[in-house]
Parts: structure tokens; C-alpha cells; sequence
């Protein structure tokens, strides 16, 4: 065999291996995941340890109850995407539909730029001026909530959003735009009426990768969202999401123990739900291909 | 040509950006007849019928001077707004278009952003427009499904018919064959035929015998410039200028 014709080949196995890397982290990862969950379902039963409301993890006896922190990240997750869905999409629509050539130059990088913030400058963000502010506006004892976990989360997936829903809005074929203006339907109409309804499975393929972010984002919420273990009832109370609680507790949780069987159940459980995210997220994506007549 | 002038380009100049588009274009269009436009690729004669419906203003860095009137209106005065007259003007694309919506809604839309509400009127008004528009009996049964479904020459028709709903006065095809198989385009060529009826009709078309076929005035347009216009059966056999001899005879375009 002549040398270059083996050089190729070893080219291509070379390749071949470190895309399917990936693959195999992932695969460990997951088994990891559930080597280390798994003892505590056996512990504590599986149901109670999902639907238990007390999560006293260092008591004795321990409680080991994630209610309260899946609620945690379920509420903070919903303040975020009621925050990023104006600020994402409604940005999306501006630069896409509204902004001039040199607006969107300028202002698409600017916020795509907000995504390279690292989630720590966030949290810091967070504490020193959000929390004092709501603290005093609401009148509480603490500024640090789900309420503000919430406001972060949603600044920080808003660059996600907006970048996904506005390619699903540039996939809109222009020729749905000029025959929608053909027929006498002004810009308003034509945007509400065609260009969101086309690209609307592409928006919600958006909003979903954002709550995929925030449910997963974890520096911020462990700096901003107050941390107590109990089941919210508003978001002015402090909360501890689960991404928080195996983030401050892991240091401490002896190896090997309870404790730490039941950290690695809550990131069993929270790979799980963002597993369904991206799952679903893809499923609409591609059926917004296929409805634009793009390819599958 | 008897018939009163519907639609007027006036010393018609476009440019896009710094490329001048139209040089100087006097045409008019007459009520109840099909006006033909035929030139090469990148001549103009999209661009200017474009004109007609004010869709230009919709791409950036344009300019236009000059004026193009509808019956005696200016259409680009500052009093009339660009949605009136494309009520008024319809247009048919190069390539068919509807909607990701279903057949029944492809056609009420436009009735429905022109403040329509009446759902009988509305359930009507689609009956008629895709009976005018010969496609009714093909797709009766089936209103509700997707637009898309469609062929490719029954989608056209349906562009033509969500144009006929808004009851235009003028309608605008922009190589409304270029994409599809011969025997839609006879289908098309025949509605066309029919339409002129109550309509009056600009068509722009690369084929030749297309022009000859449907129209009874064609101009024919150069690098932007009309070269010459006039009843069709005298530019397809006595043409006057050099140029458009030898388009229409085949040696270049």
C-alpha cells in the first residue's frame, strides 16, 4: 500500500475517534450518574426521595426529600423564561424584522456578547445591586430570592434565545413576507400574522434551550437565590435550586455516604429533565424545517 | 389600443444603491388587456413592475424618480399609503408562494388584514376566487389542509386566487411559469386569458412565445431601458428597432 494512501487512513481514524469521544463522555458520565444515584433510591425509596418535602441531608436520621429543591429550579426556571422570552424574542423580532443593516451589525454582537459574561460576574451582579434593590423595594428580610435567581437566569438566557429565534426568523422565506404585503397587509400584520406563526416552532425551539440554560446554570442561583432547602410559595422567599444544593453541599458530603449517593441522584434527576429539553427542543426544530420546506 | 389608460410609468428612474436600474421609462399600461414584458435576465422588467405595487420600497437602498400612476393617482405621493394600492395592484410571484397556512386561510387572509370579519362573506368570497381562479373543483374537498400540499402549478393558482380575493384592479405576474411543467403554465395562460375580462393584466415572461401567446401590447426591455413597446403582433413581426429584432429572432438572451 502506497504511504500516502495509509497516512489518509490514519487521518481518518484519527478523526473518527475524537468525534465519537464525546460520545463515550457522555456515555461514562451518564453511567457514572446513575452508579453513584442510585444506592440512595435503594435507601430511601425512590418516590419519597422525588416527592419528599424535607430535605435534611445531615440530620440524624437524614431526610433526603428533592422536592423542594425540583421546585426550586422548576420556579426559578419559570422566572426566567417569563423574563427572556420579551427580551430574547422581542430583540430577535427587532433585528430581524425592524433593525436596519448597520443596527443589527452593532447591536447583534453586543448581545451575543452578554453570553461570554462569565456566570460568576452574573451572581456577582446579583448580590451587590439586585439584591439590595429588592430587598428594599419588596420590604424583605432577605433581597436574596427566587424572584432574583429568576431576573439573572432570564439576562443570562436571553443571548440564547434571541440568537436562536433570530435564525429561525432569517429561515423564514422572504416570499411569505412579500406576498403577505401584496395582498394590502401592513408590517404589523404580516409580522404577527405570517413571520411568527412560520418561525414559531423555531421561537419555541429557542425558549427551551434557554430554560435548558437556566435550569442547569448553577453559580448564579448559588450566589442569588437565598438557598433555603423549602418549598416556595412566592418568589420574594429565598430558594435553593438543585444545581445550588450539590454545588454547596458536595464539599462537605462524605464520600461514599448517603449524602452523596443522594448529590448524584439530584444530577441524575436534573440531567434527566434537561435530557427532555434538548430532546424536545429538537423534535420542534425539526418539524420547523420540515413546515418551511428546509431540510430534515 | 381603445381601452383607457389603468396604470402609468412617467420618466421612470430606479436605482438601487448607486446602480442605476431604469433609465427613463415611459409606458402605459391599458384596462383589460395583457401587457407583456420581455427582455433578458437583469433588463429591468421585474424591477419595474414592481413599481407598480410599490414592492421596491420594501428592499433597502432604493431610489426612485419619476412617477407611476394608477387611473390618474400618484401612487407614490405622500398622501396614498404603499397598502391601498397593493390592494388595489396584486401580484403574482416567480416562484408560487402561499402560506404554511391552509388552502381556506391562504385565501381569507388577505380579506381578513383588510378588515374583513363577516364569515360568510369571507366563506364565499374564497368559493369565488378559487372558482375564478379554476382550482375550486380540485381542492373543494380539502380547504382545510396545508397550502403546501399542493403541486407546484395548484399552488400558483392558489397565489392567484388569494390575489383575486382582495378584488384588485390590477393584477401583476412576475414569471408566474418560470417553475412550472407546460401543462400548468397552459392552465395559467388560460386563467390569464380569462382574468383580462375584468382585469387589466401586466405579465413579465422570459418565453417569447409566452408574451405572443397572451398579450396584447409587449415591451421589450434592454439593460434597463425600453427599448420599444407597442401592440404585440407588430413587435413579434415588424419590429422597429434592431435590437429587439434580434431578441425576438433569438441571436442573443
Amino acid at each position: 500500500m502506497p504511504r500516502t494512501h495509509l497516512k489518509e487512513k490514519l487521518y481518518k481514524w484519527i478523526f473518527t475517534l475524537l468525534s465519537f469521544s464525546s460520545l463515550i463522555f457522555l456515555i461514562g458520565i451518564v453511567i457514572v450518574l446513575f452508579r453513584e444515584g442510585i444506592p440512595i433510591f435503594k435507601e430511601a425509596g425512590f418516590l419519597k426521595f422525588i416527592f419528599g418535602r424535607n430535605w435534611y441531608p445531615t440530620y440524624r436520621p437524614p431526610e433526603f426529600g428533592i422536592l423542594p429543591l425540583i421546585l426550586a429550579s422548576l420556579w426559578v426556571t419559570a422566572g426566567a423564561v417569563i423574563v427572556c422570552i420579551p427580551l430574547g424574542v422581542g430583540s430577535a423580532l427587532y433585528l430581524n424584522e425592524i433593525a436596519g443593516y448597520r443596527q443589527k451589525q452593532f447591536l447583534k454582537p453586543v448581545i451575543e456578547l452578554l453570553a461570554s459574561i462569565p456566570s460568576v460576574v452574573f451572581g456577582f451582579f446579583g448580590m451587590v445591586i439586585v439584591t439590595p434593590f429588592l430587598q428594599k423595594v419588596f420590604n424583605l428580610p432577605t433581597g436574596m430570592t427566587a424572584l432574583n435567581a429568576s431576573l439573572i437566569l432570564g439576562l443570562m438566557a436571553t443571548p440564547t434565545v434571541c440568537s436562536i429565534s433570530e435564525d429561525a426568523l432569517s429561515y423564514v422565506p422572504n416570499a411569505f413576507r412579500e406576498a403577505s404585503f401584496a395582498v394590502g397587509a401592513n408590517r404589523w400584520q404580516t409580522l404577527t400574522q405570517v413571520v411568527i406563526p412560520a418561525a414559531g416552532s423555531g421561537i419555541s425551539t429557542a425558549i427551551i434551550l434557554g430554560m435548558s440554560r437556566a435550569i442547569g446554570e448553577t453559580m448564579t442561583v448559588l450566589m442569588v437565590a437565598g438557598g433555603a432547602a423549602v418549598i416556595p410559595h412566592s418568589f420574594l422567599e429565598p430558594v435553593r435550586p438543585m444545581t445550588a444544593a450539590i454545588a454547596a453541599e458536595m464539599g462537605e458530603a462524605p464520600m461514599g455516604g448517603s449524602h452523596y449517593h443522594a448529590l448524584f441522584a439530584i444530577a441524575l434527576v436534573l440531567f434527566l429533565i434537561t435530557f427532555v429539553f434538548n430532546i424536545a427542543a429538537e423534535i420542534i426544530s425539526r418539524r420547523f424545517r420540515i413546515k418551511l420546506g428546509l431540510s430534515g | 389600443m381603445d381601452n383607457k389608460i389603468k396604470m402609468r410609468a412617467q420618466k421612470v428612474n430606479f436605482f438601487y444603491g448607486k446602480v442605476q436600474a431604469l433609465k427613463d421609462i415611459n409606458l402605459a399600461v391599458h384596462a383589460n388587456c395583457v401587457t407583456a414584458m420581455i427582455g433578458p435576465s437583469g433588463c429591468g422588467k421585474s424591477t419595474f413592475i414592481r413599481l407598480f405595487n410599490r414592492m421596491n420600497e420594501l428592499l433597502p437602498h432604493t431610489l426612485l424618480k419619476g412617477k407611476v400612476f394608477l387611473d390618474d393617482l400618484d401612487i407614490n405621493s405622500p398622501l396614498v399609503d404603499a397598502v391601498d394600492i397593493r390592494r388595489r395592484v396584486g401580484m403574482v410571484f416567480q416562484k408560487p408562494n402561499p402560506f404554511p397556512k391552509s388552502i381556506f386561510e391562504n385565501i381569507s387572509y388577505g380579506l381578513k388584514v383588510n378588515g374583513v370579519r363577516e364569515k360568510d362573506y369571507i366563506a364565499g368570497k374564497v368559493e369565488e376566487s378559487l372558482k375564478k381562479a379554476a382550482l375550486w373543483d380540485e381542492v373543494k374537498e380539502r380547504l382545510g389542509e396545508s397550502a403546501l400540499r399542493l403541486s407546484g402549478g395548484q399552488q400558483q393558482r392558489l397565489c392567484i386566487a388569494r390575489c383575486l380575493a382582495v378584488e384588485n384592479e390590477v393584477i401583476l405576474f412576475d414569471e408566474p411559469c418560470a417553475s412550472l411543467d407546460p401543462i400548468s403554465t397552459a392552465k395559467i395562460e388560460e386563467l390569464i386569458m380569462e382574468l383580462k375580462k375584468s382585469y387589466s393584466i401586466v405579465i413579465v415572461t422570459h418565453n417569447m412565445q409566452q408574451a405572443a401567446r397572451v398579450s396584447e401590447c409587449t415591451g421589450f426591455f434592454l439593460l434597463g431601458e425600453l427599448v420599444e413597446f407597442g401592440k404585440t403582433q407588430d413587435i413579434f413581426t415588424a419590429p422597429k428597432d434592431k435590437r429587439t429584432e434580434a431578441y425576438i429572432t433569438g441571436r442573443f438572451g
